[in-house]
């Protein structure tokens, strides 16, 4: 990594490899400065010890009770939670904000990990809509299905689905990583800004339709392009990250990814391009 | 918002009275103006089933108005007159509340449309449901207490469809409640959630061509286009298929026949459905939290894609 105490705040961020675009003309672009990092400061966070495990029955819970009580016990310094019994409920494991290992038995129904920043969530059944919606950072792997708007407007963070996904998956996402091990529906990456979607299978009609930035690889069939969305040439690099990404995600071990496709947006709109919070502390 | 829910037995019979009331029961949250239930029961196929009501429970923003029982009266001696008329001998009768009724009727004929046209004819009388096996309940408020004002729960059966229902599109009322009966077919009833935007121009074309709407709510839609299609020979899944294109806005609904159950997914695929399928049990719902309900065990789910019509038989 460069020196970043002696390059200038714009080359320092593209050193680092948060944006590699040569920005010209009219833009709102802020850049990160490492000498403020002591200002970012998350309230409500807690020192734990990922070596400190317990359990969690939430059959007879509501959501609410069960998520004061996951950060009741990160307050005592468990690192790692196990969910037994969340049959399908809503909005469970919501806004933690933590490094934490969390595992679910058993399925979520909607918005489940929505607006966290930091946790590795393993679920061992199915999500409904919009799970891990506006993840920050961290990792979240479903073993099975998942439902409409998987990682709506993440904006970091890798979201792996081993299954197939519904429609709408990573609308409106600003970063981060989704890869899906199945099939995606409708409207996949709608309105993107910035991020990577990685689908092994195939894909619905209006794939990126309305995106701004951003790429998607597919290993399957694209029922149909969207507005804005073109194919792009697949690179020898993004080959590379291709199998690095799958490797992390633990699926597509044998997977060719040098017959996936590669698509991005056909229009270069600049005013998406601030950095988000969790590339700030990413460089940090 | 609504929600809806559905399952069918393949091969047996269950108890799908109580199924479909945990169902709904978990979908309350998306609304519980009114709730309804197309119960396809164990009968030995003989005479019809007509479910009717002879008055409104009228709630908020209804266009119906609160009327006598007495006036309920003067219309079921209507009723039994024209059925007496028609030749439709009542078998047995039940009136579980004063504007609800169920008849089994000893009737011999396969077109309905005459028979129901005369029996609409008379002010007030809506038939919310026809057929040998299918029963339409629906009235005002949650899963439970409509099941429970119609005794719901002992009812056995193969398969079932049922809505929750928030009133967005036209009044709370049972008129405007789900299911829809498909009229005239026998047997054939519908639940949607959504929205259809070209309501009005699709209802003129069907107005045009004899079809009846009962109600302003934009799902009963649904059941007439669907029931328009087979009146010209369309199976039911190959009239669900057409409805992808000629209804506009966005949907998920059920269909069920005397002996199938169907769902489909418009284009946009902006309506929720999670389903569970094995070989002998289909379930349904808008959210999973429903299939729950009936069952409770870890289970692999997924959510249909954008433009699926899938149909099962019993």
């Amino acid at each position: 990594m460069a020196n970043i105490k002696t390059v200038s705040k714009k080359s320092k961020a593209q050193s680092m490899g948060m944006h590699t675009e040569v920005l010209t003309g009219r833009t709102q672009q802020k850049f990160f400065n490492p000498d403020e990092a002591e200002n970012f400061y998350y309230f409500g966070t807690y020192d734990v010890d990922f070596n400190k495990r317990t359990e969690l029955d939430v059959k007879d819970m509501t959501a609410p009770e069960a998520n004061k009580e996951i950060d009741n016990l990160m307050s005592q310094g468990y690192g790692t939670i196990v969910i037994k019994n969340p049959q399908g409920k809503h909005s469970l494991g919501v806004g933690i904000l933590n490094k934490l290992n969390l595992i679910f038995e058993g399925s979520l129904g909607y918005f489940g990990m929505g607006s966290c920043d930091g946790p590795i969530v393993r679920i061992n059944g199915r999500v409904g809509w919009s799970c891990a919606e506006n993840l920050m950072a961290g990792k979240v792997v479903i073993e099975k299905n998942a439902g409409s708007c998987f990682g709506a407007a993440i904006r970091g963070g890798d979201l792996i689905c081993k299954g197939s996904v519904g429609a709408r998956t990573g609308i409106d996402m600003k970063g981060g990583t989704i890869i899906i091990g199945g099939d995606a529906g409708a409207f996949t990456g709608f309105m993107m800004q910035r991020g990577r979607i990685i689908i092994l299978g195939d894909v619905g009609i209006n794939l990126g339709d309305s995106m701004y930035d951003g790429t998607i690889f597919v290993g399957g069939e694209i029922g149909s392009y969207g507005s804005d969305a073109v194919d792009s040439e697949l690179t020898s690099n993004d080959q590379d990250w291709l199998k690095r990404k799958l490797k992390v995600a633990e699926i597509g071990e044998n997977f060719d990814v040098s017959k996936m496709k590669k698509i991005v947006a056909g229009k270069k709109l600049w005013n998406y391009d601030n950095l988000e919070p969790t590339e700030k502390k990413g460089a940090i | 918002m609504c929600g809806i829910a559905g399952l069918i037995h393949r091969g047996k019979s269950s108890n799908v009275g109580s199924e479909l009331q945990g169902m709904l029961q978990a979908l309350k949250h998306r609304g519980e103006d009114s709730t309804g239930y197309a119960l396809y029961g164990d009968t030995d196929g003989k005479n019809f089933i007509m479910r009717f009501k002879v008055g409104e429970n009228v709630g908020e923003g209804s266009s119906s108005v609160m009327e006598d029982v007495s006036v309920y009266d003067e219309r079921k001696k209507i009723v039994d007159q024209t059925l007496a008329e028609m030749g439709a001998k009542v078998v047995k009768e039940e009136r579980t509340l004063p504007y609800s009724l169920r008849y089994e009727i000893d009737y011999d004929t396969k077109d309905l449309l005459d028979f129901s046209q005369r029996i609409e004819s008379i002010p007030g009388v809506e038939i919310l449901s026809m057929g040998k096996s299918l029963e339409v309940i629906k009235d005002l408020g949650n899963a439970k207490m409509v099941c429970d004002r119609y005794s719901l729960d002992k009812v056995v059966g193969t398969h079932a469809i049922g809505h929750a229902r928030m009133a967005t599109e036209s009044g709370v009322d049972i008129k405007s409640a789900h299911p829809f009966w498909g009229y005239p077919f026998s047997d054939v009833s519908v639940v949607h959630n959504g929205q259809l935007t070209n309501y009005w121009n699709n209802r003129r074309v069907l107005e045009n061509k004899g079809m009846r709407f009962m109600s302003e709510c934009d799902s009963e839609l649904i059941a007439v286009y669907i029931a328009e299609k087979m009146r010209h020979g369309a199976t039911l899944q190959e009239g669900m298929k057409e409805s992808l294109t000629g209804l506009d806005g966005v949907f998920t609904y059920f269909v069920a026949t005397k002996d199938s159950l169907g769902m489909a997914k418009d284009t946009m695929a902006a309506k929720p459905l999670v389903l569970y399928e094995s070989d002998d049990l289909v379930a349904m719902g808008s959210e999973e939290i429903a299939i729950r309900s009936v069952l409770p065990q870890e289970i692999d789910t997924y959510d249909p894609f954008d433009g699926e019509v899938k149909v099962w038989q019993i």
